[in-house]
């Protein structure tokens, strides 16, 4: 069995990385890590490995320095690293992500399961795995919290919906992304890491593609532009009012009753 | 990116999400927003249903200023590639300029799916959505974990897909007469890749995220049992407790009950936070309430720059009090929020 597992380098945000006045995002300095929830994508990836084999391939779209992601993923068990890299690709929304993903793991190979994070920290827009299921035809499970059975022609899956769980018989190849406290990530082993690091990258560039038209990539293949960056709009800082317990207690309910009889 | 041309696709079309014969109120929040929007592009609004059971389903949309309804007779249950198809059929008829789509789990699901099969643009839980001068749509929303605000367009492709998350909207007031034309189709379309085998209910109204009002607890509450007290303030108040997630790693509550960036996005009507700090994270899931009343005994936290009734003090002198007040006001004619 083969497992594509995409996973995506994001910058560790903290506070004050926007400048306030002009609203640009400073992304110079700030250190990059691997977006938690795709550990999660791994971690499930390398619990099937553990369970009956599978050759665990990571893919990672993104700058040279996205590689790190490969070596951690290393350290964790994949067995083959995949690096998305041109930079024709630069700029893409879940539209063009998701069509550069599917056109890169078409490039690698045939896989029988492709895993997916459920958001990332950065975009944060958790569509790019549907929208890369749509690009493959595939069926899509979303928010999955177990992977049952796993055969090499289908798989018994639960997941979560609104107000209920969810199980279903899905047919493989298929694409799953899964929540993140039920694929809690194993720590990544000395031996593996450092293993890891001798470990050969496969590059793929647009050339590598089978679809080289540099318009269907990047933000040139992109539907959706930002227009602007801007600090989210606070109420405006009041002063906190200081009263005493009972005092207090009174503010707070005619603040409570006030909103009521509106 | 498939370029349209633009000039031939029209009106907003919401996804009207339901099971069991019953509208998502998310529905009638999309068909407010799209109402607002249609008058300004002086367009016309449609709605899109797909389950089983859908009789009653206009008489759930009355008030609503719709042209038409299309109710889709499928599997109540949502599976990816049937439900992709049902409604990527209706818009191919429709053509409409903008499709809205709940945040919910179905409607994440869904959403990215039609916007690959028509090659356009989506974009993810919209907080705000605006008409430009050339008539696109402007959409709002929130991104590293709440720290920046993006204003997106779609600027060359049809339709324009954008989620909105339930409760982010006013539901749809303006009591309408307009009587929709409903258009009414069995599907039968099965997928043999994608069989539901079992669904079992959680318990409903018992999430977090369906209450009116939340009493939040953080890291402010020292012991465990301490909780006890906000709990009963909540159950005083016809609501339930949260937590940030300090408690939740600290093993008092449970991650169901966790507000933020790696917990639940609420938006009830009214919050009460009790020692929460108010962190990028934590302010992540809950800026779209309406109410926020903070209590913290730190004049500069950060919790007091999004509160609408920001209260300094400590949370063990004000909440006793609190509750005292309410038994008090139980015992005359207070009927709860
Ligand atoms: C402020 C801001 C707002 C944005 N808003 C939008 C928007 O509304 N619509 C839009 O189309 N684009 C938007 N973008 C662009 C969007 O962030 C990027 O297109 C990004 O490539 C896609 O998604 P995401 O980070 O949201 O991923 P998600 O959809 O949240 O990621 C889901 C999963 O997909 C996989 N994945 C995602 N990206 C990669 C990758 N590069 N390599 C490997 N696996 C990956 C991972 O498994 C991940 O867990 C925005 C960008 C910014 C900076
Ligand atoms: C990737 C990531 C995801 C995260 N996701 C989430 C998330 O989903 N949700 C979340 O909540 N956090 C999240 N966090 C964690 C977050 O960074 C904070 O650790 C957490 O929000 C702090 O919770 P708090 O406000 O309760 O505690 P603190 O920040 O410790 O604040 C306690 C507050 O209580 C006040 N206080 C103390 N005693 C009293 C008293 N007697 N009366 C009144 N006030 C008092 C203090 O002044 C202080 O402001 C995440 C972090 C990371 C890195």
């Amino acid at each position: 069995m083969k497992i594509a597992v995409c996973m995506k380098q994001v910058p560790a945000v903290s506070e004050g990385n926007m400048d306030p006045e002009t609203g640009v995002l400073l992304r110079a300095g700030l250190e990059a890590i691997v977006n938690v929830y795709d550990l999660s994508a791994l971690e499930a990836a390398l619990k099937i490995k553990d369970s009956r084999g599978a050759s665990v391939h990571v893919f990672t779209m993104g700058p040279a320095k996205a590689e790190n992601v490969l070596r951690e993923a290393f350290a964790m068990g994949a067995d083959e690293g995949w690096l998305i890299c041109d930079k024709a690709f630069a700029g893409a929304d879940v539209l063009a992500t998701s069509y550069t993903l599917m056109q890169s793991i078409r490039a690698a190979g045939d896989y029988d399961l492709i895993l997916c994070g459920k958001q990332t920290t950065d975009g944060d827009t958790a569509q790019v795995s549907g929208g890369l299921a749509r690009w493959m035809n595939l069926p899509h499970v979303n928010w999955t919290t177990e992977i049952m059975d796993i055969s090499d022609a289908d798989m018994k899956v639960r997941y979560s919906m609104e107000n209920r769980m969810v199980t279903a018989s899905v047919s493989l190849p298929c694409l799953v992304s899964v929540e993140k406290d039920s694929f809690v990530p194993r720590m990544p082993s000395l031996k593996l890491k450092i293993s890891g690091k001798k470990k050969e990258i496969h590059v793929l560039t647009m050339e590598d593609l089978e679809d080289k038209d540099k318009e269907h990539y990047g933000l040139s293949g992109s539907a959706t532009r930002v227009r602007k960056i801007f600090p989210p709009p606070r109420t405006k800082q009041q002063e906190p009012v200081t009263l005493g317990g009972a005092g207090a207690a009174e503010y707070i309910l005619s603040q409570l009753g006030h909103a009521n009889l509106s | 990116m498939r370029k349209s041309n633009i000039g031939e696709w029209s009106g907003i079309l919401v996804y009207v999400e339901c099971r069991k014969g019953k509208v998502h109120p998310v529905g009638r929040e999309l068909i407010g927003e799209a109402w607002r929007l249609a008058e300004e592009l002086g367009a016309a609004v449609y709605a899109v249903a797909a389950g089983s059971g859908l009789d009653d389903i206009s008489s759930q949309l009355t008030g609503c200023p719709l042209e038409k309804l299309y109710l889709y007779e499928t599997d109540d249950e949502y599976t990816p590639i049937v439900y992709e198809n049902i409604i990527a059929g209706c818009i191919e008829k429709l053509k409409p300029s903008i499709v809205l789509i709940g945040g919910t789990y179905e409607g994440r699901a869904l959403a990215p799916r039609l916007a690959v099969a028509f090659e356009s643009g989506l974009t993810a839980d919209c907080t705000s959505l605006e008409i430009d001068t050339e008539g696109n749509l402007i959409q709002i929303r929130p991104a590293f974990g709440g720290n920046v605000m993006a204003s997106i367009v779609t600027a060359h492709s049809r339709p324009q897909f954008a989620t909105v998350r339930p409760g982010v909207m006013e539901p749809v007031f303006e009591e309408s007469l307009r009587e929709p034309v409903i258009v009414r189709e069995m599907v039968n379309l099965t997928d043999e890749r994608f069989k539901v085998l079992e669904v079992k209910e959680t318990e409903s109204g018992d999430s977090i995220t369906e209450q009116n009002i939340l009493v939040v607890a953080g890291r402010g509450v020292r012991k465990k049992e301490d909780l006890e007290m906000l709990r009963e303030l909540s159950e005083l108040l016809g609501g339930k407790l949260a937590s940030s997630r300090a408690l939740v790693e600290k093993g008092w509550m449970s991650p169901r009950e966790q507000i933020g960036l790696s917990g639940n996005a609420v938006s009830p009507q009214y919050m009460i936070t009790c020692g929460v700090s108010g962190t990028v994270q934590f302010m992540a899931g809950m800026k779209q309430t309406k109410n926020i009343i903070a209590i913290n005994e730190d004049p500069s936290a950060r919790i007091f720059e999004i509160a609408h009734y920001p209260v300094c003090g400590d949370l063990y002198g004000i909440v006793p009090e609190l509750i005292e007040r309410l038994k008090m006001q139980k015992g005359d004619d207070f009927t709860g929020i």
